[in-house]
């Protein structure tokens, strides 16, 4: 008789450790998921950053030709799309970019004071996507924070966060650009 | 919006099912009357049968092509037009769809816009006309206004409503109206000849125009009720999360709302599909309005107006509530109902200037015309067109030569 409680016991023991078993993999693909889709953001912000990285040369090139002057506005773009090339990390590249886009609007702002320079046609166009690029940047930011969210919010609640602990799952940083040279109004020297 | 994405994949199905019971319906009535025996009934099923076979394939594959060739749309690249490839793009990014729509442009002066096909294989059309009097974050509002269409997968049901009603629409108007005046003609040789068999084939051919002439109307009507008016607020909500700047869209809807020029390539098939409903300034009248498939816009544009303190669906929802009363259908399960940060205007405007951007907008057109652009020295710019045989080309202000 005991032999047969004894099965009884064993078998409702295999049978929640199944459930729990299937319940950890469930949950572990599902954050796996979840990661994948906050690095496929990640890439989309990535690709737009390299864009306005690949844009500043030439517009800095063109501005050059008509405001010769302002020599100081062009090494501190230059210097700051080095630094937001070099950054790596999520937050470091936050504060490198938020930086970049603080002496661009500089520079535009400059850009402003030379009629010449904005009736040309080729600098028309590059302002055109440089803004774009800085909206795509701004809605492609809006997605991976929105990603990161879920993300984050998963690996925190209960009780998902064990599964998240055992399976090493870390949070993720939000990407913020919203630092002081962003803040910042942008200064026109003349 | 994931509830949206059902109703409109449930739409689908029971579309496509209703058309082959009607087909089928027809093709039996057909085939019976005109040979009178149960062979014929068959044969007219099997034809039948077939042929929804061929307009569900027709309307899944082509779907999105015929209905941009009707409306005379053509297709632009980055380089034709930019800026409103890049707002495109922009939007395809805020919505999160797997890929970049293809970009169209309409040859008209009424300004208007429409989407078709699927989030991974969509098309977005505007027309000169809305190029040339929007200005960037006012097209932005629109195109994120068709986006939203596209994510919510209106423009797919769209887009297979369209062909397989469309189709029968577009028959039946040719063949009555070929009828009316062909059978006019017949009746003069027939009355010359009087041939027993063609006088009861004509009668067979008669009574279909009239079952068609009948049925035609109803189906347009259809297809008016399948796009139902919360779709359009639906869009409009989405269009505020994906910008964060309803305003954007609400002067948008005004201008357009504005302007009294008909869009000519629009009909009773592609209309619906518009972003304002391009045949309701033509024609008018009371009725219309019972049937219209779009909400009244001033009515959009005070809801988008009165957000006044987030763009998420919840504040679309607080808008509407306080200006109709109820929520709007569909969208209580939106993700992005919590509240989200209005955008402030961070970038100054520049001057809108109506006259530069009518002549850009109609440059666009030149380019996907693949005329030959030349910015000359002096500061005019050549539009060479593609026929031009000659190696070179003069200047006509400063005379000096160009090659091509």
């Amino acid at each position: 008789m005991s032999g047969a409680v004894l099965g009884i016991m064993a078998m409702v023991f295999i049978g929640i450790v199944v459930v729990i078993g299937l319940w950890f993999l469930m949950t572990y693909n599902g954050l796996v998921a979840l990661r994948n889709q906050v690095k496929n953001a990640w890439a989309q912000i990535d690709v737009q950053l390299k864009r306005r990285h690949d844009l500043i040369p030439n517009i800095v090139e063109t501005v050059k030709g008509y405001a010769k002057h302002e020599s100081g506005t062009f090494e501190a773009v230059v210097k700051a799309r080095a630094a937001a090339v070099q950054a790596s990390g999520v937050a470091a590249q936050a504060k490198a970019e938020g930086e970049l886009s603080g002496v661009l609007s500089r520079l535009m702002a400059v850009a402003e004071a030379y009629p010449d320079l904005k009736a040309n046609q080729n600098f028309l166009a590059l302002q055109e996507e440089l803004s774009s690029t800085e909206n795509k940047i701004a809605f492609s930011r809006q997605a991976y924070n929105d990603q990161v969210m879920i993300y984050n919010t998963r690996i925190q609640v209960i009780p998902s966060n064990i599964v998240a602990n055992i399976g090493g799952f870390t949070a993720m940083d939000l990407f913020e650009l919203k630092d002081e040279a962003q803040r910042q109004a942008p200064s026109v020297k003349f | 919006m994931w509830q949206a994405i059902q109703q409109n994949k449930i739409k689908s199905v029971i579309l496509i099912i209703s058309m082959g019971i009607l087909l089928v319906m027809l093709g039996a009535a057909i085939g019976g009357s005109v040979t009178g025996s149960q062979d014929g009934i068959l044969g007219g099923v099997f034809l039948a049968g077939l042929a929804w076979f061929f307009l569900t394939v027709l309307a899944v594959l082509e779907g999105k092509n015929i209905l941009l060739s009707l409306s005379g749309a053509r297709e632009v690249s980055h380089d034709d037009a930019p800026q409103l490839y890049n707002i495109v793009e922009e939007m395809r990014i805020a919505a999160a769809l797997p890929a970049t729509p293809k970009v169209f442009i309409i040859e008209s002066r009424a300004p208007n816009a429409f989407a078709v096909g699927t989030p991974s294989n969509a098309a977005v059309a505007v027309t000169t006309g809305l190029l040339s009097v929007l200005s960037r974050d006012e097209l932005q509002g629109v195109i994120a206004h068709e986006i939203g269409h596209v994510k919510n997968q209106d423009s797919r049901f769209m887009t297979l409503a369209g062909i397989m009603l469309g189709v029968i629409v577009v028959l039946a108007d040719v063949y009555t109206r070929s009828m009316f005046y062909g059978g006019m003609g017949s009746r003069r040789s027939s009355s010359s000849s009087r041939d027993g068999g063609g006088n009861q084939l004509q009668l067979i051919l008669f009574v279909i125009a009239i079952v068609l002439a009948i049925l035609a109307p109803i189906l347009a009507n259809l297809l008016y009720f399948a796009c139902s008016r919360s779709r359009e607020y639906l869009a409009d909500a989405s269009a505020a999360i994906f910008t964060r700047y309803p305003e954007g869209l609400a002067s948008a809807l005004e201008k357009i709302s504005r302007s009294t020029i008909p869009l000519e390539s629009a009909n009773r098939v592609t209309a619906p599909m518009y972003i304002i409903n391009p045949l309701n300034k033509a024609s008018g009248n009371a009725v219309f309005s019972l049937f219209s498939t779009h909400p009244p816009t001033e009515e959009r544009i005070k809801i988008l107006r009165t957000m006044a303190s987030g763009a998420g669906l919840g504040e679309y929802n607080k808008a509407y509530a306080s200006l109709k009363g109820g929520n709007i259908a569909g969208g209580s399960d939106l993700r992005s109902a919590e509240e989200l940060e209005l955008r402030g205007i961070k970038r100054e405007q520049p001057a809108f200037d109506r006259k530069q951007q009518t002549r850009d907008a109609n440059d666009i057109l030149l380019r996907v015309n693949k005329f030959n652009f030349i910015d000359c020295a002096c500061g005019l710019r050549i539009k060479v067109p593609p026929m031009f045989s000659a190696k070179s080309v003069n200047c006509p202000r400063c005379g000096a030569k160009h090659e091509i």
